[in-house]
């Protein structure tokens, strides 16, 4: 369970993170999303204290991080940004990590071990492919069996194989009553494998929902309508307090009626229909509508978010 | 969704250990011996410590016929013994800065504040598991070099002293505890600058720049400063005669502890308050 309330983060002029309040709770992935630059690898380091808050609060599992006498059987954390020092081998490193906790050498096999880290445990870590770093890194989330999971933009760097072996293990480990928050700017990816979802954008709440809530919102209950008598049946729909917009000739996309509802009324009027169909927009297109505003960096003719800015 | 079942479950943690100072020391000292560069820098250190005494007694012992007089007078068997220490100092203190900036610059420092997010443990076992490590070699490193470097000018009795003559064995220990203070005040520096380049440089101007350049001052100026630069202070804890300007060998110690208690008290407050 992660609980912020109003945390605000500023880094000399710049709001990184301003005013998030939200919960994470426990058996769900919760899928944590926003643009490059939104503020969600700050946020991470501030549920951690790694950064302090400018203001506002955040407490994990009913504590602030740094009271539990437990730190990492508390959360076990990935961040972004590379943890591990490239001259140590990955299970030294394990090792020094899990000693802090009196955790030994046999947890440490085990996790190399899952990972699937065995036949380079003894390697450099600076000599690791982005994937093979990945993994160390969730290793070493994994350590202290944490009833948390942090995990910022876990899938980056791995292979197909990779993706689908973390979205097994977040869902398994969220299965089995763990609090697991993940953050992501890809928004295919949330959708696979995120319950819920809170989602930022300049460091300000723009969503927290569920998955299904988020994708009804953004396509805000459109029907489309393909009819030979559009015109006729714009004013019966317009009568009924709907809002209707017409692109094509013989096509409306109605707002404020059901299906049904429109179906009716045009059955009432004699109107005959080719096309009845609540439009479902994509989790995609859920995430572009609503962070439109929010984008921090974009190319100029495209309007797209730009890969591999810091966040 | 998917149906395909994990590869593996996370298997449990049986008895998930809280957090101790203990525990945080053993995990420093994985950390110490796992890296190549600080087994490099101490192995550079004890050979600097005993190589150089027994390369200046060899050059001694081999040149003192064509020596003058009032040449072979200068020479100080004990300063012999420890001309190590003034070069090997340098590798300490290089480990030192590398001890904590080597964590900012690869990030580690993230992963041991997860771990350890109250920090200043991190801190205390780096000092306490650096100082022991370099304590441990260099008392050997000093014993060595007075007994290899007074066996190599065996033959010129003018340079022989006991190691039980007054001063003689608190100097030759003093090298061993000069280092371990060089190792400490270097830590500490690195923990402030968190940069490596930085931290070296910086006490490479506190020890070699700034204590030749006092010189230039007007001699009652040196008289008073010298003395109490940490350099010249520590040089103290390991000279076996003490002039006029320069300390006894405890207040040399004591002022030496000073700074390195200061700059560790200002890198413990800097550890807590800033953003990582």
């Amino acid at each position: 369970m992660i609980e912020a309330t109003g945390l605000t983060k500023d880094y000399g002029d710049k709001r990184a993170v301003d005013g998030l309040t939200f919960t994470v709770r426990p058996g769900v992935v919760t899928g944590f999303l926003g643009p490059n630059g939104s503020g969600k690898s700050t946020t991470m380091r501030l549920i951690l204290g790694l950064d302090a808050p400018s203001g506002g609060d955040v407490t994990v599992n009913g504590k602030h991080y740094r009271d539990h006498a437990s730190p990492l059987h508390e959360v076990g954390a990935l961040l972004e940004a590379r943890s591990v020092h490239t001259g140590r081998s990955a299970y030294n490193h394990l090792l020094a990590l899990a000693q802090t906790h009196g955790i030994g050498k046999r947890r440490v096999d085990e996790l190399i071990d899952l990972v699937g880290l065995h036949d380079v445990a003894r390697k450099r870590a600076g000599q690791f492919s982005l994937g093979m770093g990945q993994r160390l890194g969730i290793a070493t989330a994994l350590l202290g069996d944490p009833a948390t999971l942090l995990l910022d933009e876990p899938v980056n760097g791995l292979d197909p194989e990779g993706i689908h072996w973390i979205r097994n293990l977040l869902k398994s480990l969220a299965a089995e009553g763990r609090t697991v928050f993940v953050s992501s700017h890809l928004m295919s990816e949330m959708a696979l494998t995120a319950d819920h979802l809170i989602v930022i954008g300049r460091g300000r709440l723009i969503a927290d929902a569920s998955v299904d809530e988020v994708v009804h919102r953004a396509s805000g209950g459109a029907v489309r309508v393909r009819t030979p008598e559009a015109e006729r049946l714009r004013d019966v729909l317009l009568a009924e307090h709907a809002s209707v917009d017409g692109g094509e000739p013989g096509l409306l996309e109605v707002r404020g009626l059901t299906a049904e509802q429109i179906g009716k009324a045009a059955f009432a009027h004699g109107v005959a229909l080719y096309e009845l169909t609540p439009q479902q927009a994509s989790l995609e297109e859920a995430f572009m509508e609503l962070t439109q505003e929010d984008v921090e960096y974009r190319s100029p003719e495209s309007e797209v978010v730009v890969e591999g800015a810091v966040a | 969704m998917s149906s395909v079942t994990p590869r593996a479950a996370v298997p449990r943690l049986d008895q998930p250990g809280r957090l101790t100072q203990l525990r945080v020391a053993r995990s420093e000292w994985t950390k110490l011996y796992s890296l190549r560069s600080t087994r490099w820098s101490l192995l550079a250190a004890v050979f600097l410590t005993i190589g150089l005494p027994v390369l200046f007694a060899a050059v001694t012992a081999s040149h003192w016929g064509s020596m003058s007089p009032q040449e072979q007078a200068q020479r100080d068997p004990l300063e012999i013994a420890l001309a190590g220490v003034n070069l090997s100092q340098l590798a300490v203190a290089v480990l030192g800065v590398l001890v904590i900036t080597g964590e900012y610059s690869t990030g580690m420092i993230r992963a041991s504040f997860t771990a350890v997010p109250r920090r200043l443990p991190v801190l205390w076992a780096k000092a306490g598991v650096f100082a022991l490590v370099t304590f441990v070699l260099a008392v050997p490193s000093v014993l060595v070099a007075f007994f290899a470097s007074q066996a190599i000018l065996a033959r010129h009795d003018i340079l022989q002293v006991s190691f039980s003559s007054p001063g003689v064995a608190r100097s030759v220990i003093g090298g061993a505890v000069y280092l371990m203070l060089v190792g400490l005040f270097a830590l500490a520096i690195g923990a402030i600058v968190r940069n490596t380049a930085g931290g070296i440089s910086l006490f490479a101007a506190l020890f070699f720049v700034i204590p030749p350049l006092m010189l230039l001052l007007p001699s009652s100026w040196q008289d008073a400063i010298m003395p109490y630069l940490p350099s010249e202070a520590g040089r103290a804890v390991f000279s076996l005669t003490h002039g006029s300007g320069s300390l006894s060998p405890g207040a040399g110690l004591a002022v030496f502890v000073g700074y390195t208690v200061v700059a560790m008290a200002v890198a413990a407050v800097l550890l807590v308050r800033r953003d990582t």
